[in-house]
């Protein structure tokens, strides 16, 4: 099996703290790491490899650091990885970015399987997946916890919000992968090793031969206008008592006041 | 000319309208009023006959209906098809979607296929006048920024809209609109992709994203079986049992019950976070909630600066308290 992984590195949340002054986030000496939900995608490509045999290659669109991502990917077990850079990809929306992907994806060769994870944790827009599935005319599932390989292509389990369905798709397809779809490998010395002398090709404009009303910001339907903070809550209070019993009645006795009890 | 017009998309499950799709009828009542535009639903089933009198009722003043066999479960080739086709044809403005697991699949795809503007997750939603353009807020990164994002020259502008934050507004029993029928062709969607079966978890947990009242539990909890006592004052409450990352990656928990970033995003009436510190991950999937109460024995925890009431004290005596003393006034 030929299976397609996209990943994108985002800022590790769990490092980031709030600067209560400006209530800015403190991003600066954050370390970055895959988007958490890739992580699960690149497992479910390891796992269909470990089982079928095949070649897993990672794609992912960023700035050049972006390429670490890759790396780490390659520790894990992927076998090729792919980083699709260039200043004229910058600004791009969530419109331009499926596009400029589907482009690389398409140079890729011959393929069976894209996997992405559900959203990525810095933009949350879970967009991308479906965004690159259409250019790349494959239909995709997405929120699945699991994937089975049949003869004429994938069955799948879809989390919906009251369960979850279950659907078989033919031929090739794509599919974001939820969290509880597997539990992540570590990677190997060998791994490692081989993580850092990789070589990850770079394709840029030149390469993708894109058309470029369609990539950047200027390709992008959408326009960031305004960035704020979002307002603190004013009425903050610690509810006093000498005991566990008073701090309790003085809560119940607020969420009385504003009718929410 | 006629006059230009914001859809809510319908979202139907077994015939039922979903409650987000309500919500933005409340929303787009507003954004009506406010750009002079009509406000219409599209609505995708096998049998649409039920439904269409709810979203008159909620402020559809018209209803594209198409019916098809194959439209009665949400199929994103299918409805991305009829959607973009219908899109193409009649040029609305402003098209919303309520941000479900239906709604985050259709809108990417059909933005996709329309060459349209699309913002995610949205939280707020207003209408420049001056510009004539729809102004979509949504949270970014962790729920400590904001952004406002407009579509300037592409159509339609779209979003999806997170479920829980908008406000239904029912304009009666019986009120009137205009119903257009439009046939679909799906004769050359090749079928690619099928639902085979639906399970549905009845779980005795009640979900984390339609609760209105969430107890959540942290590290601070100590151990795995503490969160009996979480559930405990859940199970007073009426609420739903929600866990911070550290618990779940410790599996004292599902990942089902996980609020945050790589969890679930929420946004009950009340929330309470139980021995919760208040990572911004954490905070990312509950900044939203209404009242937000915070116990944890550390008077310096993160959790306290986003809450409305904070209780500084050892949970293992508050929660069974606050049990005690809910459990006291139901009787």
């Amino acid at each position: 099996m030929n299976i397609i992984v996209c990943i994108k590195q985002v800022p590790d949340s769990d490092k980031v703290t709030i600067d209560r002054e400006t209530n800015r986030l403190n991003r600066a000496g954050v370390p970055s790491i895959i988007n958490p939900f890739d992580e699960n995608a690149i497992e479910m490509a390891l796992q269909l490899k470990d089982k079928h045999g095949g070649k897993v290659t990672v794609v992912s669109m960023g700035p050049p650091q972006a390429e670490q991502a890759l790396r780490e990917a390659i520790s894990l077990g992927a076998d090729e990885a792919v980083l699709i850079s260039d200043r004229k990809f910058g600004g791009a929306d969530t419109w331009a970015t499926s596009y400029t992907i589907s482009l690389a994806i398409q140079m890729l060769g011959e393929f069976d399987l894209v996997l992405f994870g559900k959203q990525a944790i810095d933009g949350d827009t879970a967009q991308v997946g479906p965004g690159v599935a259409h250019f790349l005319g494959l239909p995709i599932i997405t929120y699945i916890k699991d994937l089975e390989k049949t003869s004429e292509g994938y069955k799948v389990n879809k989390v919906v919000e009251d369960g979850y369905e279950v659907w078989e798709v033919k031929g090739k397809a794509a599919f974001t992968v939820l969290k509880e779809a597997n539990t992540l490998r570590v990677p190997s010395l060998k791994g490692k090793m081989k993580a850092k002398t990789a070589v990850i090709n770079t394709w840029g404009v030149v390469e993708l031969n894109p058309e470029e009303a369609k990539i950047g910001l200027s390709g992008s339907p959408t326009r960031v206008v305004k960035v704020f903070s979002p307002p603190v809550k004013s009425n903050r209070e610690i509810l006093e008592g000498e005991t566990a019993k008073e701090k309790v009645e003085l809560l119940l006795s607020r969420l009385k006041e504003r009718k929410i009890l | 000319m006629s006059l230009k017009e914001i859809w809510v998309y319908a979202e139907q499950r077994e015939g039922k309208i979903a409650n987000a799709t309500l919500e933005l009828l409340g929303e787009g009542q507003i954004l009506a009023e406010k750009s002079g535009y009509l406000l219409a639903a599209v609505l995708l089933a096998k049998n649409t006959k039920l439904m269409l009198q709810e979203l008159y009722n909620y402020g559809a003043k018209k209803v594209y209906v198409i019916e098809d066999q194959k439209l009665e479960h949400y199929q994103n080739d299918y409805y991305s098809k009829v959607v973009a086709d219908l899109i193409l044809e009649k040029k609305p403005e402003i098209v919303l979607y309520g941000a479900t697991t239906v709604g985050r699949s259709l809108a990417p795809t059909v933005a996709v296929m329309v060459y349209g503007g699309l913002t995610a997750d949205c939280t707020e939603l207003d209408f420049d006048t001056e510009k004539k353009l729809l102004l979509q807020t949504r949270p970014a990164f962790g729920g400590n920024i904001m952004a406002t994002i407009v579509c300037p020259d592409h159509r339609p502008q779209m979003s999806t809209v997170r479920p829980n934050v908008f406000k239904k507004k029912k304009l009666g029993e019986a009120i009137k609109g205009e119903v257009v029928n439009i046939k679909a062709d799906l004769s050359k969607v090749a079928e690619r992709m099928k639902l085979v079966e639906v399970i549905k978890e009845d779980s005795k947990d009640i979900d984390l994203a339609e609760a209105q009242f969430i107890v959540s539990g942290g590290r601070g909890i100590g151990a795995p079986e503490n969160f009996d006592k979480i559930r405990n004052l859940a199970h007073a409450l009426g609420a739903a049992v929600g866990a911070s990352r550290a618990t779940v990656d410790a599996g004292w928990i599902e990942h089902f019950h996980q609020v945050g970033q790589t969890g679930k995003t929420v946004c009950p009436v009340v929330y309470l976070a139980c021995g919760i510190s208040g990572a911004i991950q954490h905070l990312a999937g509950m900044q939203s909630s209404d009242v937000i109460v915070a116990i944890n024995k550390d008077a310096q925890a993160p959790i306290f600066d986003v809450a409305d009431y904070g209780i500084v004290g050892d949970l293992h005596e508050i929660v069974p308290e606050l049990t005690k003393q809910v459990n006291n006034r139901k009787k």
